[in-house]
């Protein structure tokens, strides 16, 4: 499988880029991340250029990594600034450096060529870093190709039947969508706007809705990397005001980064983010809880069918119907994107 | 609801197993399966034909047919 270069992807969480040595594989790239003493993040090639020892296994002297084998030492930019027994520092004695770019509680790096990296066009999950909303996140490394992440989460009828019981009610799956694709700047839209559903546990129990409710899911995907599911929760037959105000409502910003490590493997961040009960910790806990154990799910499922392509044979047919519109859509854009880096690449 | 100028809709339509798809440029097609649908509206403009409302002819264009 090919991924998608030339392209801005969260690496971590900022809270985990510290003092300490982080390493991450990012599109088959192994990355050491770490947090310079004036606080800046930074992100290197994880190979000692001398003998491929992981940087991320060795230690932090300063602003520079002192690699754990023979003591070439890095500066933040990569340069090598000390190799063992010898004054002469080799001219090709360094590491890539990728550009970075801290946001939304996200460090993004930039895979792909370095002088086509431009922060403007990370897209933003602002509610992940606001003061008026509450936030819980966590990280779980898929054993499954990204694609089925995307695929899981640009069609949320599978709510109804795998996560049952947490979030998933009979109408989301009997709702209709409407799927809308912006070419020009890469954004995928899936809306189902159901008018009278069940209350799943999962917001009866944070919001203390009695009852039926009005519940919409508005996805943007951001391809590839940030996936936002905004969700809008309100008694049955409350809708916004024509002046916009929405305040009898909930809202959760449900926020997903999905990042190929390797081929066959995914880091798939989430987060939720709410503007209700922002100081209660215990709708925080039951949440948190609650959006894990959705996620595992997911992650038990995605793993399974991971097995189950890698042992197929060659051309399997799929099938594909109305619920997989979004997904589809997804797949040709990522497509598309592919296949642009890869252009880059050889010119 | 995405604002652009190059937007791709697809709506399944309530109470139905059919899907709507509308091009930026006002084409439009239907579909009982989006792979199809999909193939059309990215082929833009090939085969796009947007509706227009049929105007009268005017005055002096106009043949009086004799029954």
């Amino acid at each position: 499988m090919a991924f998608a270069t030339n392209q801005w992807y969260v690496a971590a969480y900022g809270a985990e880029v510290g003092r300490d040595l982080l390493a991450r594989t990012v599109l088959g790239e192994p990355l050491v991340l770490y947090r310079t003493e004036s606080g800046q993040a930074v992100a290197l090639a994880d190979r000692c250029v001398h003998r491929r020892y992981p940087l991320s296994e060795s230690r932090l002297d300063g602003d520079t990594i002192v690699c754990g084998y023979h003591g070439f030492t890095y500066d933040s930019g990569g340069g090598c600034v000390f190799v063992p027994g010898q004054q002469r520092i080799p001219r090709t004695a360094r590491v890539a450096s990728y550009p970075v770019v801290e946001q939304d509680s996200f460090v993004w790096v930039w895979i792909g060529e370095k002088d086509k990296a431009d922060p403007a066009v990370i897209p933003r999950a602002p509610w992940l870093a606001d003061p008026a909303y509450a936030v819980v996140c966590g990280m779980e490394p898929l054993e499954a190709r990204y694609s089925l992440l995307v695929d899981n989460l640009m069609d949320l009828s599978h709510e109804t039947y795998l996560h049952g019981g947490y979030i998933g009610t009979p109408e989301v799956a009997n709702t209709p969508v409407t799927t809308e694709v912006d070419e020009e700047n890469g954004i995928i839209y899936v809306s189902r706007h159901m008018d009278d559903a069940q209350c799943p546990p999962f917001y009866a129990k944070s919001t203390g809705i009695q009852g039926r409710i009005t519940r919409w899911q508005d996805i943007e995907y951001h391809p590839p990397c940030l996936y936002l599911l905004h969700s809008r929760i309100a008694p049955q037959g409350v809708y916004p005001k024509p002046d916009g105000d929405d305040s009898e409502a909930f809202h959760a910003e449900i926020v997903y980064a999905i990042t190929p490590s390797t081929e066959n493997t995914t880091y798939d961040f989430w987060a939720v983010a709410r503007d209700f009960a922002v100081d209660d910790e215990s709708v925080s806990e039951y949440l948190r809880s609650s959006n894990h154990t959705v996620v595992m799910q997911d992650v038990v499922a995605l793993n399974l069918l991971e097995t189950v392509i890698a042992a197929e044979a060659d051309g399997y047919q799929e099938l594909s119907i109305n619920i997989d519109t979004g997904g589809l859509a997804a797949r040709r854009i990522l497509a598309r994107m592919t296949e642009q880096g890869r252009a880059g690449a050889l010119r | 609801m995405l604002a652009g100028d190059r937007v791709f809709r697809i709506h399944w339509m309530p109470g139905s197993d059919t899907l709507l798809g509308v091009c930026h440029c006002g084409a439009e097609r239907s579909a009982e399966e989006p792979v199809e649908l999909w193939d059309w509206l990215l082929s833009h403009p090939d085969g796009h034909h947007a509706p227009h409302p049929i105007e009268p002819a005017p005055e002096e264009l106009r043949i009086e047919v004799s029954a």
